[in-house]
């Protein structure tokens, strides 16, 4: 690929790589608890301090992971509490945030609006080398963190209360999983930006359970889909001269549409064959598992799952 | 087993598995449990009857430590619950060592799958994550493998282990819920309404797990609506009235038209709502 002849454009294909494998892995815990849209308000509160950072002439990325690290600390003791008034709390916290890191980067002097539009919607042509470095080592910590701690942190998202009862540390735990949220978001500010953040969280992983049936399996996918989407993405966007972050999610959400319509499709074409086909067996009658269904797609010819065992 | 022995019957007392004293719980100032004594021994079946809003799920929470007490004690298998009272923030860090040290002695069986379930999850792995009661942050090794399909082929789904929940019918995944418990082989087991809802061949296969639990020592705190095949299984009955335990006896075998499966056995002191006693069947 001749755009990769650039050495910005290998450090931009690498960062949104690291950006496609961590988000989505994070992102399978989100899912999983049914807070896909936490994300998004702590990439607001991450504004915040990027907004610090820049007033104070500290490295954006450090003070947007520390101030976004305390916003998802603080979700996440309003979560626990389970209050009525949980909600108005977090919208308070999320457009506090973002007005607060607004009002921040319009205050800090010689810094125009391109600067802030690259912070809310990504710039990854413009990575450093520091800037790659930094991602890789955030990176690494939140893939070190989803991935060697699955069964915990599976535990706690799929029954919180039985987790409770079983003595783990389940508080420890979910501020473990708020703070690599915060991570996560600063991972991927330089390449989606801080609003887009939390589609690589929850695209990936949306598209990958349309055809997997256990969750280590989601998570899995869910990270090969976001690599795929960012690499595609970042491609599309060198070529054809797009906003790179908005071209990777619209990557993300095309292979979501293409997954979902290819497997309606195919469940709707199958009915049609049973139905003029010789009655089967009543094992028959069950949908075929999504991965059965995703090898007869790729041989392209259909056979019995029953004979299989 | 006698309901009042002169003389404890062995020389050395076993302590309680569980023992509550004076357990009050308040929801929003609202009093839910006022003033209830349990107390457990090895081996016992427990049944906690009673209707809608009486109290009987909180009395499990609350011996399970998922609901704040107002005031009262709780003694697990003779060791106190670090703090039970007052803020429940409070040293938590101190108690959640506490709590694991119980954990992997109990099996908590919740009324349906958790409220998480956005990302398919498989048979397998919601019963692997029973086990990590008993792991702790030990890579899984030979044992806490075997002690997973030992528990799957207890409830009868070693064949489904590779299947996601959601493709379950209600009683299978109730069934998933007891390997769960069972994978961390746990001596006390607490179930919550485990028999609601749920097809009579899971049901079956529920009280059989049940009964291998059972006969290996284990105890047995459940609370039920109906008690199906679970009835023989049962050494006492609490009944929960209105916050309070109002009775608590050895189960009679059932004579009469009370034998019969298909008897509602509605007391006549029950309140107005007794109606609803057989619950809510989805």
């Amino acid at each position: 690929m001749s755009i990769f002849a650039y050495e910005f454009m290998q450090r931009a294909l690498l960062g949104v790589l690291i950006t496609g494998l961590a988000a989505p892995a994070l992102g399978t815990y989100l899912v999983q608890r049914r807070l896909a849209l936490i994300g998004d308000g702590i990439g607001h509160i991450a504004l915040t301090g990027v907004g610090l950072g820049l007033l104070t002439g500290a490295a954006p990325v450090w003070t947007a992971v520390v101030v976004s690290a305390l916003g998802a600390v603080t979700v996440e003791l309003i979560r626990e509490r389970g209050r009525a008034s949980g909600d108005i709390a977090l919208a308070l916290l999320f457009y506090g945030g973002i007005s607060g890191g607004v009002f921040l980067v319009a205050l800090s002097a010689g810094q125009t609006n391109a600067n802030l539009t690259a912070y809310l919607f990504g710039s990854p042509l413009t990575t450093s080398p520091t800037d790659l470095t930094i991602m890789a080592v955030l990176g690494g910590a939140v893939l070190a963190v989803t991935l060697l701690l699955r069964p915990w942190l599976f535990a706690i998202s799929h029954d919180e209360e039985y987790a409770r009862v079983a003595g783990l540390p389940v508080r420890a735990l979910n501020l473990l999983l708020a703070v690599t949220t915060a991570v996560t978001v600063t991972v991927a500010m330089r390449a989606v930006g801080l609003l887009l953040v939390s589609a690589l969280m929850v695209v990936p992983v949306a598209t990958a359970q349309l055809v997997t049936r256990g969750f280590r399996a989601t998570m899995h996918l869910a990270m090969l889909i976001g690599v795929l989407a960012a690499g595609l993405g970042i491609t599309l966007a060198g070529s054809y001269d797009t906003a790179p972050g908005a071209t990777i999610v619209l990557v993300a959400i095309a292979l979501f549409a293409l997954l979902a319509a290819g497997l309606a499709g195919f469940r709707a074409s199958r009915r049609a064959a049973t139905r003029r086909g010789s009655p089967m067996t009543g094992a028959g009658d069950e949908p075929e598992p999504p991965d059965v269904l995703l090898a007869v797609r790729a041989n392209g010819e259909r056979h019995d799952p029953a004979h299989d065992r | 087993m006698p309901a009042d022995p002169p003389i404890p019957d062995p020389p050395v007392a076993t302590p309680p598995v569980v023992a509550a004293r004076g357990l009050v719980v308040a929801y929003d100032q609202r009093l839910v449990l006022r003033g209830v004594d349990l107390h457990v021994d090895r081996g016992e079946v427990v049944a906690i009857l009673g209707a809608n809003g009486s109290g009987k799920s909180t009395l499990i929470k609350a011996i399970l430590g998922l609901v704040p007490l107002v005031s009262g004690e709780i003694t697990l298998f003779g060791t106190g619950a670090a703090e039970q009272t007052g803020r429940p923030a409070r040293a938590w860090w101190r108690r959640d060592q506490g709590r694991r040290d119980q954990g992997r002695r109990i099996g908590y069986v919740p009324q349906r799958l958790g409220a998480g379930g956005g990302v398919p999850a498989t048979v397998g792995e919601v019963v692997a994550s029973g086990r990590l009661a008993r792991r702790g942050l030990r890579p899984a090794s030979r044992a806490d493998r075997d002690a997973v399909e030992a528990a799957l082929a207890a409830v009868g789904l070693a064949e489904r282990a590779r299947d996601p929940v959601g493709s379950l019918s209600g009683g299978q995944q109730q069934r998933t819920l007891i390997a769960r418990a069972l994978a961390a082989e746990p001596q006390l087991l607490v179930l919550d309404e485990p028999t609601a809802g749920v097809d009579s061949a899971s049901q079956t296969a529920f009280a059989e797990a049940l009964r291998g639990f059972v006969s290996g020592g284990g105890t047995v705190l459940l609370v039920a609506h109906e008690l199906g095949p679970l009835r023989p299984l049962i050494t006492r009955a609490v009944v929960v009235h209105d916050g309070q335990i109002v009775r608590s006896e050895e189960i009679p075998e059932p004579v009469g038209h009370h034998a019969h499966p298909d008897h509602d056995h509605i007391h006549p002191h029950a309140p107005a709502e007794a109606r609803c006693l057989w619950g809510l069947r989805p």
